[in-house]
């Protein structure tokens, strides 16, 4: 009977665990009030208050439920499905290098935003939402169709490598388009920072149910990535269907990025970061890191648009930039603080 | 335990000696205040259970990890004195962890532990030829030295990398579990490959994980326990069944090999009887 | 298979792949047959495509002409047309191209990664940030711009150095700290390229997607002068990368002084990547491209420094008469770059695998 290491599991035992989640429920739901209480609008607390329960001016009404609460729906969304995505694309590529938009999300989601402003003058963002999910799908089978070419199941190496140099593609003719066209570069200026302006209840509802299956998949695939986390041969051999979820993977991955990228522009860097921190702070089991980047994704997109909100008054820093800013200082001063392991 | 006593003659000096090492690895002190002398011309063999800090010990004594305190001292001089090529020249090092760069060939991966030995000008010699093509028939794998390295067996695999320590022809060779993969006719193939050199003048140091393959070939055993050697010297005095039982925790007999000699040691039988079925 | 030529010192030894060993009064060198030939063959393809680059234009002259101006035999109106207007920018796409693919292949092999690539230690995002300030903050005549850039570049590298390094460089740090200041400097060209006015804001990408359009004599020879000198140390640090491909034990071992060796090749894959940037604005792709494009050709474990180099070249000159003469429009070469790369690496990937199917 061979001995199979266990992942160790660095944040000690359930009461710590407990503990971060706990943590990161609180900063959750903080991080959703301050997103439905401050913004460039002032308004006092007592009155947004008053407006949830159906009082309130007609103003503060729009502000509060036109406004602030889709974003916040909008911000949530977003923020677990890309940090879930990220979780999952780390794993499968076992590559710290990996983030959602690695199997070309974001290249196609741009391309067919870029193609519809350019030629068919779409400019709202509940146009570009199907245009990028449309965009998202169609680049995502294209990468997997090519990566499997010949036969054999795409390995993860080989989908990454298909994945970067599709997504190089359609992004070079994405700029090409946009720097022979102004008008059509200044509105992609706005879209590829990443914004959550202006996404009101109809650009997040169509996209929820898809958000919501891809967590689905994420959490029912979680257990057969701590298994293949072992070794693909040692998976099999404790039942796993190594190929099938590999394929669930890959698909939550494309709904979850893809829903993200439609609603909110391309936010790489969640995906890249939010995964990183979970895994360095709460161990190595796939199952938690789902769980612990659907709670601090969120966290940090909604923590960056607030941010956006109120650092330039009166105009917006778009969230894609600030949760760079965020993001990025956290990333380094863990990465510096331990003898970080790859994954 | 014993120590240099000053300048010898250069054919007895130790060429590889610790004094006072200490080694910290993630953070842990491995191995603190270690002496060690590897007799020169010997074979010496590192035995212990796992963790003990052998392999950390053998990196330090290649010079791969840099000493937290103390020295480590190669041919009579303090390791980090010398080049990285001149080190190389001295000391043949086979790693746990060594990757096969894709596509290459055998004859081609052997060459390359000829690096020590050539210069920007310098990229074939007639020296580098005749050490590549002794390496590959030495280690038997000369008639696979046009195929690629990725397509062979883990076996053939493990012998390919002995063959590119051997081409660099260091005097000392340190090799950490060089039979790992193996099937036992290689592993004594190996091991006899190693006596064999080392009956030629080179001195070996490997750690060997199987006791009685280290009790047959050794002539020197130095036996470790959580970062501390707790015996030192020829196997027949140094593997006894306490030894044994201390170290590595196994109820045991040792016995003298019918055939060599050496010390044999063998698990004592504490296999718990099957329960009787009653009944037809 | 048998295995090689040679003059001097005999070598019989058949590797399994036909090269070439080369020997004059004990001094040798070894040179891959099949590398060499796709050397020769790409850089033929080089000057076939070098003299397209100085015949085609708004005033397009004969290969005849072209081949008299160089030969000194033509003069007058072609001679200022190729030696003033094509020549210098000739000439950078190939040098540039060369440089940066030699850099791709020098991080590929470093951190045996086939996707790393400088991008990844933030110098196209830092030297865009640089640029940009130039541009925006102090007024952005040319020489600023290109100091700016370079400043910038080297800054970013510098930085990440300084926040990865705590007693040692370790890869994995190192990759996570360049990702992390790569993802902030390009929030910051996000932020400034949206508060400014359209044209600034297009001019500005058009340098950000890498452009040879701004490349004169003047900017052309010293930047060319610089990657040739930078080139010429590649052989120094070639042997001891490529014992990198090893593991770093097995380099260590075999006589690598590792943590050195890899600090001077980075540090000269920058030095090649940060003189292009300076003038060229950050060019995608081919960093990324043409090392991967070049084993693939040339089947050899590693990637062969020199050949490469070649490859770059021409694949950079390619894409600039594409971006001149093929596409309508005006399109930067770095947009051309990333489609021809991208587009060819996925060939390969298909054609790879169909061949192992």
């Amino acid at each position: 009977m061979a001995t199979i290491p266990v992942p160790a599991v660095r944040a000690g035992r359930g009461a710590a665990r407990a503990a971060w989640f706990g943590a990161a429920l609180v900063a959750l739901i903080t991080a959703v009030t301050l997103s439905v209480i401050v913004g460039a609008n002032p308004l006092h607390p007592g009155a947004v208050l008053d407006t949830m329960f159906g009082g309130g001016t007609a103003e503060s009404r729009f502000v509060v439920w036109d406004q602030r609460i889709p974003r916040t729906a909008a911000g949530m969304a977003v923020g677990a499905a890309l940090g879930v995505a990220g979780a999952l694309i780390q794993a499968f590529t076992r590559n710290p290098l990996a983030d959602p938009g690695i199997l070309g999300v974001n290249a196609g989601a741009a391309f067919f935003v870029a193609v519809g402003i350019t030629f068919f003058g779409v400019t709202s963002p509940l146009g570009y939402v199907w245009l990028a999910c449309a965009g998202a799908l169609l680049l995502t089978v294209a990468v997997y169709a090519i990566g499997s070419a010949g036969g054999q199941a795409a390995g993860p190496v080989r989908l990454t490598v298909t994945g970067v140099a599709i997504g190089a593609v359609f992004a070079g003719l994405t700029t090409g388009l946009t720097l022979t066209h102004p008008d059509a570069f200044d509105r992609m200026r706005g879209w590829s920072a990443g914004s959550l302006l202006e996404r009101g209840f109809d650009v997040v509802l169509p996209v929820l149910p898809l958000v919501l299956v891809g967590l689905a998949l994420a959490l029912w695939a979680a257990p057969g990535l701590n298994s293949i986390a072992l070794g693909p041969d040692v998976a099999r051999s404790q039942g796993v269907n190594v190929r099938r979820i590999q394929l669930v993977v890959l698909l939550a991955v494309t709904l979850l990025a893809g829903s993200a990228t439609a609603v909110a522009g391309p936010l790489v860097f969640v995906g890249l970061v939010v995964p990183h921190v979970v895994r360095w702070t709460l161990g190595t089991d796939q199952r938690r890191i789902v769980l612990g980047s659907m709670v601090l994704g969120p966290v940090l997109v909604l923590a960056s648009d607030v941010l956006g909100r109120v650092a330039v008054l009166p105009s917006e820093m778009p969230v894609g930039v600030v949760t760079a800013f965020l993001g990025a200082p956290v990333l380094i001063a863990l990465v510096r603080r331990r003898s970080a392991t790859a994954l | 335990m014993s120590s240099p006593t000053g300048p010898l003659d250069p054919p007895l000096q130790s060429p590889l000696q610790a004094a006072a090492l200490g080694l910290r690895y993630d953070r842990r002190n491995v191995i603190d205040d270690l002496d060690i002398v590897v007799p020169p011309g010997s074979f010496t063999v590192i035995i212990g259970p796992n963790a003990c800090g052998k392999s950390t010990l053998l990196r330090a004594l290649a010079g791969l990890l840099p000493a937290s305190s103390g020295t480590v001292l190669l041919d009579g001089r303090d390791i980090v004195s010398y080049s990285a090529k001149d080190t190389a020249r001295r000391l043949g090092l086979l790693p746990q962890s060594a990757v096969s760069p894709e596509g290459i060939t055998v004859a081609e991966l052997v060459a390359r532990g000829r690096y020590a030995h050539q210069r920007l000008l310098r990229q074939w010699s007639a020296a580098d030829e005749s050490a590549v093509t002794d390496a590959l028939r030495v280690t038997n794998v000369a008639d696979l030295a046009t195929r690629p390295v990725d397509e062979l067996s883990g076996g053939q695999r493990q012998r390919v990398w002995i063959a590119m320590v051997l081409a660099q022809q260091t005097p000392l060779i340190l090799l950490d579990e060089p039979t790992t993969y193996l099937d036992i006719a290689h592993q004594i193939e190996v091991l006899n490959l190693l006596h064999d050199l080392n009956g030629r003048g080179r001195t070996i140091v490997a750690v060997l994980h199987d006791l009685n393959h280290a009790a047959r070939y050794a002539s020197n055993i130095i036996a470790m326990q959580d970062g501390r050697i707790v015996a030192q010297g020829p196997p027949g005095t140094t593997i006894t069944a306490e030894l044994v039982a201390e170290v590595f925790g196994l109820a045991n007999v040792v016995i003298s090999d019918p055939l060599t000699g050496t010390p044999l040691v063998v698990p004592a039988d504490t296999r718990l009887p099957h329960p009787v079925v009653t009944g037809a | 298979m048998t295995g090689t030529v040679s003059t001097g010192p005999v070598s019989t030894l058949d590797v399994g792949r036909r090269r070439i060993v080369l020997g004059i009064r004990g001094l040798t060198v070894v040179i891959g047959l099949r590398s060499a030939l796709v050397g020769v063959l790409v850089l033929l393809v080089t000057v076939f495509l070098a003299l397209l680059a100085l015949a085609l234009g708004d005033f397009p002259l004969t290969l005849a002409e072209v081949v008299g101006v160089v030969t000194g035999q033509v003069d007058g109106l072609p001679r200022i047309v190729v030696l003033e207007w094509r020549l210098p920018r000739a000439m950078a796409a190939v040098l540039f191209g060369a440089a940066l693919a030699v850099a791709g292949a020098i991080f590929q092999t470093v951190t045996r990664n086939p996707l790393a690539s400088p991008d990844i230690i933030g110098l196209a995002n830092g030297s865009f940030t640089g640029m940009l300030v130039a541009l925006l903050v102090l007024g952005g005549s040319w020489p600023l711009l290109t100091a700016g850039s370079l400043i910038g570049g080297l800054a970013a590298a510098v930085l990440i150095y300084l926040l990865a390094y705590r007693g040692g460089l370790h890869g994995f740090r190192f990759i996570v700290v360049g990702i992390g200041i790569s993802a902030m400097l390009a929030s910051v060209n996000t932020w400034m390229l949206l508060r400014v006015e359209l044209e600034t804001a297009l001019f500005a990408s058009a340098w950000g997607a890498g452009t040879l359009n701004s490349v004169t004599a003047a900017t052309a020879v010293p930047a060319g002068l610089s990657i040739v000198l930078l080139l010429a140390l590649v052989p120094l640090v070639a042997p001891a990368v490529r014992q990198l491909d090893l593991g770093d034990d097995a380099a260590s071992a075999t006589g690598v002084a590792v943590g050195r060796a890899r600090l001077a090749a980075i540090a000269l894959a920058v030095c090649l990547v940060s003189v292009v940037t300076a003038v060229a604005g950050p060019i995608a792709f081919v960093a990324l491209a043409a090392p991967q494009i070049t084993r693939r050709l040339t089947a050899t474990p590693g990637i062969p420094f020199v050949t490469t180099g070649i490859v770059g070249g021409a694949l950079l000159l390619g894409s600039d008469l594409i971006a001149q003469h093929v596409i309508p429009l005006t399109v930067p070469v770095g947009v051309v770059t990333v489609v021809l790369g991208g587009s060819y690496l996925v060939w390969l990937l298909i054609h790879e695998s169909r061949r192992r199917a």
